[in-house]
């Protein structure tokens, strides 16, 4: 029995979300307390299953766990493959801790079309854990697009006055990326079809490909393009601050918390290993466009009037961090790019919680309406006292050992580009505490945030999960880290056997037999 | 019997988990569950200094680790504590002054609305220190460092309705970061370099693959200063202390005098050995400690802000014992670090309790008289201003003595280190009793109904005044120095810690004339004691005798005047030259122009063009979303051809 739950665990978790969304259509439009006590519940079983996959999980290995594999279209070598190694383990958590809290979340926001709004959202979770879990490239880019669509409606149906405009913006940056990345997949599985004569789209077997140094180039950049524009990097950003300040809060809180991390998961997962050649040519150029977006994100976020764009331009800045860790190729750095995924889905995601908790009472998100806040809401103020602190990189708080390891391992790498990067974190303290002495301190200047009413408990609730892994992870950070070093670890070598493999080899592309060992068992 | 020494930072961190529980209800118990976790600890902190008098001098050197915090790769960072000699002394005064303070502010802030928070914040204080001083690695101490200046931060703007308050806690928290900038590198070097972070693990490799001079140990040196400058108010990142007076008085005593501000001067002491073998980085600190001495030295003559003044003079002892450091007397400074905490945590308690009586007045040109009034505030005070200004008997002298013979016959010492050190001391005089006099003596300028009702503050006030008043005179006599006929015992309670750069100097003592006779070193201590009462007559004569004087002389200096006033406006320079360009930069160049106009711009004008595109193939489709689908499948099929043919 358990050995059939462990065994299908992963398909479990796409399928409980899209069990939930067909059950919403059964349920009355009208009876809006029980559609969303219904999501409530179904993404909170998510959560509560997806539990025993972290716990399960075996830490001494950086190989694939919970492995699943059904045929799916056996005529073109596509199958529904599936499968975790420790860092699309915390992509997953992140998500399923996400969506009850974003469900909660909208209680009282979301008045219109609740129905519609819960069925998408439902169908969401299920595609981003498809696109976490997928070892299958063409199941990667189904799920990668499918989820395109559910965000798409929830900003263009649930969003600001220019709705339309900025899901539309989404809409085509992140589509132009996709059909570069199907481009580079397919010339991937024609190549590797040519070769070894296996027509296949599984991610373990086209990753034992040594691809010559051109071609890597080439499809890098196919692959990297979407990603790029998924993180963002700058200067593929521009969707993000407008997508952010239009999306309601739950649509922004998984726009932050879990989109985003596709671009940098997908940066780890494929382009490091199966294009490391080119991986490391690029590396100086990505570091430095890394840098840029730290410090440019940082010093745009200071001078937004508008709380949402604030947040958004720091994403931007907090990305950074990740993409120049990602492409330090060490393990500090690699590990506290992970970490700081997860960090900022958390930090993040709070803050646009709580930013549209203050929306919900007064319908403005501009800092200068706002001021003195801290007498009027008291424990609105200390909760999002800590999560600036959180995201500014206070030790002991979560953002302080990813925004470490990043610089500390970068610094090993090229001490160029530290630097200049760890001047973000004087740069982060400057934005979120001008930000935060703007909303909460001073005197009140208007009438509307005298009688401005303190957290519910609801909206409590609905916080201090975020804080206590805010908490938790700064302080126990071995508790994620034991997580993800063994397939930080692997990606690696991965990428280091492929190299010295190269070095010898002078063909275009080789055939597909394993360059080296890739299972120790 | 050493593992009570996790408690030490439990119990405050106790006491906040307690008030924070208990919220605002608690009333005014908060007060008292804060000081009395805060009181544990210095009963915890004698204990713990008995227990480590009790071993031999060489094993004075207790480490435990609780847990791993961070393992990554070869990085791997303990939750640790030790406690040697100086972390012991830091452990006493941090708890100790802490605790009097706390009483102090059960009457200070009696009253405040803020008042349970503001007992969270202190106890969240005295936790961030004490992991600062206790920790048994950098990373460990990084985590103390930020943490006290959270709570500074928080203190600064307590009663943050007034912009002015939260203004300035900001800018403490971001000055600091700037220091932390500094302090982060060094920890990525010393990292690369010794492959730890360790303390123990760090000196050990450093005093065997290193010899003096080596540049990556210059760089680590100066780095970590940097981080100094920040927490412990130097040039050029001093400018964030006397705005932080913003804080309530406790606060200022407690956090911006006696404990946090001496982070910087600990760490340097902490991290001797790699100093000792950087003389250019000793040099350097040395030279920034003296011109920042004597910098906010001239500052504090024109200030007429009690606390302002107060806050210079923090500045410049600080500086003072930057110079000890910088000279390799660490003993010296630390000596001076723990006399400084007694008599500047009593001369801010003592404003405290002058503005209490003066409904929180701060100008000293509207005091005057006060010395009958208040009598015990009075006479606490002088006792504090005879410590500061080095009045032979009283604790300052001893340390401000040994650190101006050290400047001068240290191993990096020099005489212009101690001509340039006797004049601050010559200017300390000047505007302390500039101070005294006038505060307490002449005829109050006070012109108000409110004037008769000033009186003495009550006893929980007094009482910890008085308490550091004996602290500010016997404090001294753990240093009498050998030509004095004392044994110097702080020095020597602290000698195993710093005995390994003691026997590196020996080697780098090179060229030095040997004037260190007992004539010389009686010489300089005369006359620093003659420059002190100079100035103590020319105060005197200035501010009790020919109260015109000093109008007369600014008259004649006036522009001279107005810059020293004004600060040298080197907040304006700095706001000029950094601050605004970068926010204009942002603002109008980043934002509008190259994120709205130059990538948007392009972005837009593509889209447009698909959107033109569109409506000629629009005939093929309706809804907007199929429609891009139909595009990607196209675009899709198109470059697999171009690729494949």
């Amino acid at each position: 029995m358990t050995d059939f739950f462990f065994s299908h665990l992963l398909s479990l978790l796409i399928v409980v979300p899209l069990l939930g969304a067909a059950g919403l259509f059964i349920v009355p439009r009208e009876r809006i307390a029980a559609l969303r006590l219904f999501t409530l519940a179904a993404t909170t079983l998510n959560f509560i299953l997806s539990l025993p996959l972290f716990i399960h999980f075996d830490n001494h290995s950086g190989d694939f766990q919970f492995i699943e594999q059904y045929d799916w279209i056996p005529s073109i070598g596509a199958s529904f493959h599936l499968g975790v190694d420790g860092i699309s383990l915390l992509m997953v958590m992140l998500t399923t801790l996400l969506m009850p809290l974003v469900i909660l979340s909208s209680w009282t926001s979301i008045v219109h079309r609740v129905k519609e709004y819960m069925i998408v959202f439902l169908l969401l979770e299920t595609a981003m854990i498809g696109v976490f879990v997928s070892l299958d490239l063409l199941l990667f880019y189904v799920f990668w697009e499918a989820m395109l669509i559910p965000m798409y409606f929830i900003i263009g149906v649930w969003g600001g006055e220019r709705r339309l405009y900025a899901a539309i913006k989404f809409f085509l940056f992140t589509m132009f990326g996709g059909v570069l990345m199907l481009v580079g997949i397919l010339v991937l599985y024609f190549m590797h079809s040519q070769t070894a004569g296996v027509a296949t789209f599984s991610y373990s077997t086209l990753n034992q490909m040594i691809i010559g140094r051109q071609a890597q180039l080439w499809l890098f950049l196919a692959f990297g393009l979407a990603f790029a524009i998924k993180v963002p990097m700058v200067p593929f950003h521009t969707w993000l601050p407008d997508a952010h300040v239009e999306a309601p809060t739950g649509g922004s809180v998984i726009l932050a918390g879990v989109l985003l991390k596709m671009g940098t998961y997908g940066f780890l997962r494929f382009c490091l290993p199966l294009f490391p050649h080119a991986a490391a040519r690029l590396a100086p150029l990505i570091g430095l466009a890394a840098v840029i977006g730290i410090l440019y994100g940082a010093l745009v976020s200071w001078v937004q009037p508008d709380l949402k764009k604030l947040v958004a331009y720091s994403s931007v800045s907090h990305l950074g961090f990740v993409m120049l860790g990602l492409f330090s190729f060490n393990v500090q750095a690699q590990q506290g790019a992970v970490i700081q995924m997860v960090n900022h889905g958390l930090s993040t995601g709070a803050l646009f919680l709580l930013v549209g908790m203050i929306y919900e009472r007064r319908h403005t998100r501009q800092i200068a309406d706002f001021g003195g806040l801290a007498s009027v809401m008291p424990a609105f103020s200390t909760l999002f006292l800590i999560v600036t602190l959180s995201s500014i990189g206070l030790p002991g708080l979560n953002g302080f050992i990813g925004e470490f390891l990043i610089l500390l391992g970068a610094f090993q790498a090229k001490p160029y580009l530290a630097v200049p990067a760890t001047l973000g974190v004087v740069l982060s303290a400057v934005y979120m505490l001008t930000m935060y002495q703007r909303v909460h301190f001073g005197k009140r200047t208007h009438e509307e945030n005298n009688h401005l009413a303190d957290l519910t408990l609801r909206e409590k609730l609905v916080l201090l999960p975020l804080l206590l892994f805010c908490f938790w992870i700064g302080l126990f950070p071995g508790t994620l880290l034991h997580k993800t070093e063994a397939s930080v670890q692997k990606i690696l070598t991965t990428m280091e056997v492929k190299q010295t493999t190269l070095l010898d080899r002078t063909e275009r592309i080789s055939p597909a037999q394993p360059a080296y060992v890739v299972n120790e068992e | 019997m050493f593992d009570t020494i996790w408690a030490l930072p439990a119990l405050p961190l106790l006491g906040v988990l307690l008030n924070l529980l208990t919220g605002r209800r608690s009333g005014n118990l908060a007060g008292l569950i804060a000081s009395s976790s805060v009181g544990l600890a210095f009963i915890i902190s004698l204990k713990l200094f008995y227990d480590l008098l009790q071993l031999p001098a060489a094993q004075r050197l207790i480490e435990k680790n609780l847990y791993t915090w961070i393992a990554a790769g070869t990085l791997r960072v303990e939750i640790g504590m030790q406690l040697d000699p100086l972390s012991v002394i830091m452990i006493l005064v941090v708890t100790g002054i802490s605790f009097l303070i706390h009483l102090y502010a059960i009457g200070y802030m009696h009253g405040d609305p803020g008042y349970n928070r503001f007992f969270i914040y202190l106890n969240l204080f005295v936790f961030a220190m004490l992991i600062l001083v206790t920790a048994n690695n950098f990373l460990m101490m990084f985590i103390g460092w930020e943490g006290v200046g959270l709570c500074s931060y928080l203190l600064i703007g307590f009663w943050f309705e007034d912009p002015v308050n939260a203004t300035a806690g900001r800018k403490a928290f971001i000055v600091n970061r700037i220091g932390d900038f500094g302090f982060l590198l060094a920890l990525f070097l010393l990292f690369v370099t010794f492959g730890s972070l360790d303390f123990t693990d760090v000196f050990n490799q450093a005093s065997v693959r290193f010899s003096p001079g080596d540049g990556v140990i210059t760089a680590i040196a100066l780095l970590l200063f940097v981080g100094a400058a920040g927490k412990s108010a130097q040039i050029p990142l001093y400018i964030w202390l006397p705005d932080a007076m913003a804080g309530p008085t406790p606060v200022s005593a407690l956090i911006h005098a006696a404990t946090m501000v001496t982070a910087g001067v600990y760490m340097v002491a902490r991290a001797h050995l790699l100093y000792t073998l950087a003389p250019l980085a000793l040099t350097i600190v040395a030279c920034v400690g003296l011109a920042t001495a004597l910098l906010s030295a001239t500052i504090g003559l024109t200030q007429f802000d009690i606390k302002r003044v107060l806050a210079y003079s923090t500045v410049s002892q600080l500086g003072y014992m930057f110079l000890g450091l910088g000279v390799g007397a660490f003993g010296a400074a630390i000596f001076h670090l723990m006399t400084h905490a007694f008599f500047k945590a009593l001369l801010f308690l003592g404003a405290g309790s002058v503005m209490h009586a003066m409904s929180n007045q701060t100008d000293m040109r509207l005091m005057g008289g006060l010395k009958n009034k208040m009598p015990i505030t009075y006479g606490t005070m002088v006792i504090g201003t005879l410590a500061i200004t080095g009045f032979p008997g009283f604790s300052g002298f001893f340390s401000k003595d040994e650190i101006l013979w050290q400047s001068y016959a240290g191993w990096n010492g020099r005489p212009l280190f101690w001509l340039l050190g006797a004049l601050a001391a010559g200017l300390t005089a000047f505007y302390m009793f500039r101070l005294i006099f006038m505060t307490f003596h002449g005829k109050l300028r006070l012109q108000s109904e409110a004037v008769h009702a000033i009186h003495e503050s009550p006893k929980i006030i007094t009482i910890p005044l008085v308490m550091l008043a004996i602290l500010s005179v016997v404090g001294g006599y753990v240093g009498v120095p050998a030509l004095l006929g004392g044994s110097h015992r702080i020095e020597q309670f602290l000698h195993p810690v710093f005995q390994q750069s003691e026997q590196l100097s020996h080697g780098l003592k090179t060229g030095k004339p040997s004037l260190h006779a007992h004539s010389t070193e009686w010489l300089l201590m005369l006359t620093v004691f003659l420059i002190t009462l100079i100035s103590l007559y020319l105060a005197y004569q200035f501010y009790i005798k020919k109260t015109d004087l000093p109008d007369r002389l600014v008259k004649k200096i006036s522009s001279l005047y107005t810059l020293v006033y004004n600060k040298y406006l080197i907040d304006e320079a700095y706001e000029a030259a950094i601050v605004r360009p970068l926010l204009k930069t942002s603002e109008s160049f980043l934002w509008r122009i190259v994120d709205n106009r130059l990538i948007d711009g392009l972005v837009n004008t593509v889209g447009a063009g698909i959107a033109a595109c569109g409506r000629a193939l629009a005939v093929l489709q309706t809804g907007s979303v199929q429609h891009y689908a139909l595009w990607f499948v196209l675009g899709a099929v198109v470059l697999l051809g171009a690729w494949l043919f």
